[in-house]
């Protein structure tokens, strides 16, 4: 009846997991009562589940990415502490099947549901608005894409509490995937919510290129683009790319989990290489999908906030265009040490260090922005500056593991664990930050406080040198990575050193959190009525801050780059516009309803459970379907309730 | 077989030091710390933190080379950040002079708002990281060749052929001509090329002694070749550098490199002691166990390497007399 579920699937003897659960569950409890008190289900049904405005499904994903970084942190915290104290004869407190999970959640967890998440998240609210148009291409697809992730992010949490995670690490490597070697339940919560986050990742993906593509403000040319959307174009285009790459691999490997079949397994002429080729040809694609939109943040925020426009527009398109292209070329320096011969490993060494150069080009643009600017120190200005030096070193550190024979030595080393935290840290959760605290006001209509911010971004900055300039140390002084155990005590003053780090940067969530407290608290005073705190340059600073539903009631006409900085300069517009009625897409439960039946397939499918299988996955084909018979999906905003709206809005601003 | 294994070092990495490691440098200093501090402020400290780890590196690893493979290879790692260094250290010293200078609170600065684009600029933005990349695309190509895991190490001594054997989880070294094996245990002459065919017959491993250079993967079913070379005699740390599951953290083994008549004394000793490593003595070695303390046999089934890739290969388990099959799959060639 529940295939291989039952209570031994529920950790009685471990008190970690279900103390952590038992917590989880409480704070869940009560902000559905309070939901439920306060009479705020009709609202958020409204206004959130079912919306399909590309402003809330962004907001939706950047929540669910940071409410996933803190799950990601606590185990990283849990792993820092573990290494310092489990040194010599100690083995601290985490046994290897437990500590394995962590560290494989900690790593699936940060890509697929905190940077994911957080990067999709800031195109979803800002590429329309750049682009001056009304939504995306496929407003609903688009909230069925977000249930979808939320769904994934779903599945890998359950794995908390019933059942266990993989013990395979982040990539999931046969054989030690196969059943043979795993034949717990572990691997398949991996699998599957991956797969079903990957689905709507892919959507994303569709939709993004899509819009960018077909749907620009008019005399949007590409090359009046802001950069911002380039990037996005870039990254969306590597999704549709790379991803089905990573659900066919998966595929295989379920294959192999569920049917007996050998395309990864050690006999039967099965080939373990042929996954790791696979992943890495998603995996290495997938850190430009990340850091590219984070670069378009820098791009932004340098721009603005040094009063200039991008220096050399003409570059920066060219790398990140350059950037896209390569990425594709470079998966095998993940494993030079697979034993190919010299010609391959010297060729795709060669080709990870081009990369450097279109990225190079980036980091001097943005240092030729600042020349002779008038650079106002705000906090994404900070973070943007944080990376710029960080980056360099990251990407330093970065071409070196891209030398074949130093990657022999530091291949999977802690000095390649500090690397890449480097560049993603450094690179895509600054740029995340950077973009959450630029928007902001956009996004909420009040700004977020500087105080708070700074002092959240001095945290990280220091944590983050704290807890990783030692793995560096580390790697070269011979220590691997996914030790549980440390048999050397003479690495322990650096690990505690670390762990610190990891405490600093605690404090620094500690103080994003309070910032978003105290800014809530004062929102009155921050109020901003004009649009355009920071006086921007690109189109979603010339409607209102929130955005109404339509965006724009009268499509912006573009002229040159940095459209809203060529319209303030020649001065508000003659005539009075004329508004005309305007057609937004209706609200759509289809996401919501196919999401659920997705967690339930999902869930089934992990515990064999087939009669739910079977259930779940109908139910979830009607949902598309029925949606896909309606013929009612849009509602008109008349022209009169338009001109209201923007009386209301220019009213606001007069006042300001 | 485990009753026979001798017991293990209380502390197994302490064993492996050798007399080059300096540990007086490790500590970082409080004292210095503090001065920093209060005469840099943010910065000074933030730069302060960032260094000490890097002062207290002691020499192991990759900073301690045994042989000529890790020597070259740090020699690489070094060249390589120099060449990069040179674009690194100015513009990370430019982000923050310009990001200083150009603040909005400095009357003195000069700007230009207007300016965003000129074209000698673009051309230094550009040629500057190729350059970089053309002469790290040389070293790189040199490097790759140079140092191939397969090139046979360039000595007139012949090679000491060694396979290598990766278990759940535990190394297993057999010495095919000296018909002697041994266990998380790797005894080796000094200055003669050391030639490693390697498999595992379980998951994917990463053999790796930082002192004597470049890692390889053990995959079941394939084989990968190494070569390294050790100068000195002395004992180095050796490691999984892949996660293989629960026993990983304590899947490391000891190199012991020792003069050329040490080696041979220790042969002619191994052979006359040890238990024989034969289809049962095997099946009780490859069960799983952990933190596995040094073992020797004193004999060798013969082709145990080749029937351990082949039963990997077929999965299935077969007598290790039986009909082998052709060549061994490479593995990445």
């Amino acid at each position: 009846m529940l295939g291989r579920l039952d209570w031994s699937a529920i950790p009685f003897n471990e008190p970690l997991p279900l103390i952590t659960g038992a917590v989880v569950a409480v704070i869940i409890l009560a902000i559905l009562a309070l939901v439920t008190l306060k009479g705020w289900w009709p609202d958020l049904w409204r206004e959130w589940l079912t919306s399909v405005d590309h402003k809330r499904i962004g907001v939706m994903y950047m929540t669910l990415g940071l409410v996933m970084l803190l799950r990601g942190f606590s185990d990283a915290i849990m792993m820092r502490t573990q290494q310092a104290i489990a040194v010599g004869d100690a083995q601290g407190y985490l046994p290897p099947g437990h500590y394995d999970q962590v560290f494989s959640a900690h790593g699936t967890i940060m890509i697929f549901f905190v940077a994911m998440p957080l990067v999709i998240g800031l195109m979803n609210f800002v590429v329309p608005l750049q682009l001056g148009v009304r939504d995306v291409a496929f407003p609903v697809l688009n909230s069925v894409s977000f249930w979808l992730t939320a769904s994934g992010a779903l599945l890998v949490n359950l794995s908390l509490v019933i059942g266990n995670f993989a013990r395979t690490g982040w990539w999931n490597y046969p054989p030690l995937s196969e059943l043979t070697f795993s034949p717990d339940v572990g691997v398949d919560y991996y699998l599957w919510s991956l797969q079903i986050s990957g689905i709507g990742t892919l959507l994303t993906g569709v939709n993004f290129v899509t819009t960018i593509l077909k749907l620009r403000a008019p005399g949007m040319t590409y090359f009046r683009m802001p950069v911002f959307c380039w990037t996005a174009l870039c990254a969306n285009m590597l999704i549709v790319a790379a991803f089905p790459v990573l659900t066919s691999a998966f595929a295989m490997l379920l294959l192999d989990r569920y049917l007996g079949m050998h395309f990864f397994t050690n006999d039967f002429g099965g080939n373990q290489m042929m996954y790791v080729n696979l992943f890495w040809a998603w995996g290495h694609p997938e850190v430009y999908i990340l850091i590219l939109p984070a670069f378009g943040v820098y791009s932004e925020v340098i721009a603005t906030f040094s009063g200039k426009g991008l220096f050399s527009y003409r570059s920066m398109v060219l790398a990140t265009l350059g950037i896209c292209v390569l990425s594709f070329m470079v998966w095998l320096h993940h494993f030079f040490t697979m034993g190919a011969g010299a010609d391959v490993n010297a060729f795709f060494g060669i080709m990870s260090s081009i990369i450097a150069v279109p990225t190079g080009v980036k980091i001097f643009n943005w240092l030729f922005t600042m020349y002779r600017g008038r650079i106002v120190f705000t906090t994404p200005v900070l973070w943007s500056v944080g990376f710029m030096v960080t980056f360099v070193i990251g990407g330093m550190t970065g071409v070196l593991l891209a030398v074949p024979p130093v990657d022999f030595q530091l291949h999977n080393s802690a000095f390649l664990v500090a690397h890449f935290h480097n560049v993603i840290i450094g690179g895509v959760v600054f740029g995340a930050f950077a973009g959450y605290q630029y928007w902001f006001p956009k996004v909420f209509g009040f700004t977020l406080d500087e105080r708070w911010g700074k002092a959240g971004f001095w945290c990280w900055l220091v944590g983050f040198y704290l807890a990783f300039v030692p793995l560096y140390a580390l790697g070269l002084m011979g220590m691997t990575r996914r030790l549980q155990h440390i048999s050397d005590p003479s690495w322990q003053p650096l690990l505690l050193v670390a762990e610190a780090g990891a405490v600093v940067i605690f404090f620094g969530i500690l103080c994003q959190i309070m910032q978003l407290y105290v800014s809530i608290r004062t929102r009155e005073q921050r109020r901003d009525l004009t649009g355009d705190p920071w006086n921007g340059r690109t189109l979603e600073w010339a409607t209102s801050s929130p955005p109404p539903a339509y965006n724009f009631a009268v499509l912006p006409k573009v002229e040159t780059i940095d459209a809203f900085w060529e319209m303030k300069r020649r001065g508000p517009a003659a005539a009075a516009p004329r508004y005309e009625p305007i057609e937004v897409p209706r609200n759509s439960a289809t996401g919501f309803v196919a999401a659920f039946f997705a967690v339930m397939t999902g869930f089934a499918l992990i515990w064999h459970i087939w009669w739910v299988v079977i259930l779940g996955f109908l139910a979830a084909a009607i949902t598309i379907m029925v949606f896909g018979w309606s013929d009612h999906r849009e509602r008109e905003i008349p022209a009169g309730e338009i001109a209201r709206m923007e009386q209301a809005r220019i009213g606001a601003r007069g006042a300001a | 077989m485990k009753q026979d294994f001798v017991p293990r070092a209380k502390n197994w990495w302490s064993g492996a030091t050798g007399p080059q490691r300096r540990n007086e440098r490790s500590r970082p200093s409080g004292a210095t710390r503090g001065r920093t501090t209060r005469r840099w402020g943010g910065i000074g400290w933030l730069v302060g933190c960032a260094a000490l780890p890097l002062a207290s590196c002691q020499r192991a690893g990759l900073l301690d080379p045994q042989g000529p493979v890790a020597a070259a290879e740090r020699l690489l790692l070094i060249n390589s950040t120099a060449i990069m260094l040179v674009v690194v250290i100015p513009v990370i010293v430019a982000t923050l002079g310009f990001a200083w200078w150009y603040r909005s609170s400095n009357p003195h600065a000069l700007r230009r708002p207007d300016v965003d684009y000129e074209g000698r600029i673009e051309f230094v933005t550009w040629s500057v990281p190729a350059l970089i990349v053309i002469l790290l695309g040389g070293v790189i190509w040199i490097g790759s060749h140079q140092l191939d895991p397969r090139a046979p190490m360039p000595a007139t001594a012949p090679p000491l052929e060694v396979d290598v054997v990766a278990l759940d989880w535990k190394w297993l070294f057999i010495y095919p001509d000296q018909n002697v094996a041994t266990v998380n245990e790797l005894v080796v002459p000094t200055g003669r090329p050391l030639q490693f065919r390697l498999t595992s017959a379980t998951v994917m491993n990463s053999f790796f002694i930082p002192q004597l250079g470049s890692q390889i993967y053990t995959m079941g079913g394939m084989v990968t070749h190494l070569n390294l070379l050790a100068d000195a005699p002395g004992e180095y740390p050796g490691l999984s550098a892949m996660f293989s599951g629960d026993g990983f953290s304590d899947m490391h083994f000891i190199v012991k490199a020792m003069a050329s008549q040490d080696f041979d004394g220790w042969v002619a000793q191994a052979r006359g002691s040890g238990p024989a490593l034969d289809d049962t003595g095997y099946a009780a070695l490859a069960r799983p166990s952990q933190d596995v303390a040094p073992a020797t046999y004193g004999s060798v089934a013969p082709r145990l390497f080749e029937h351990i890739v082949d039963e990997t290969a077929s999965g299935q388990k077969k007598p290790s007399g039986a009909a082998l099959p052709s060549p061994l799959q490479e593995a990445g060639g």
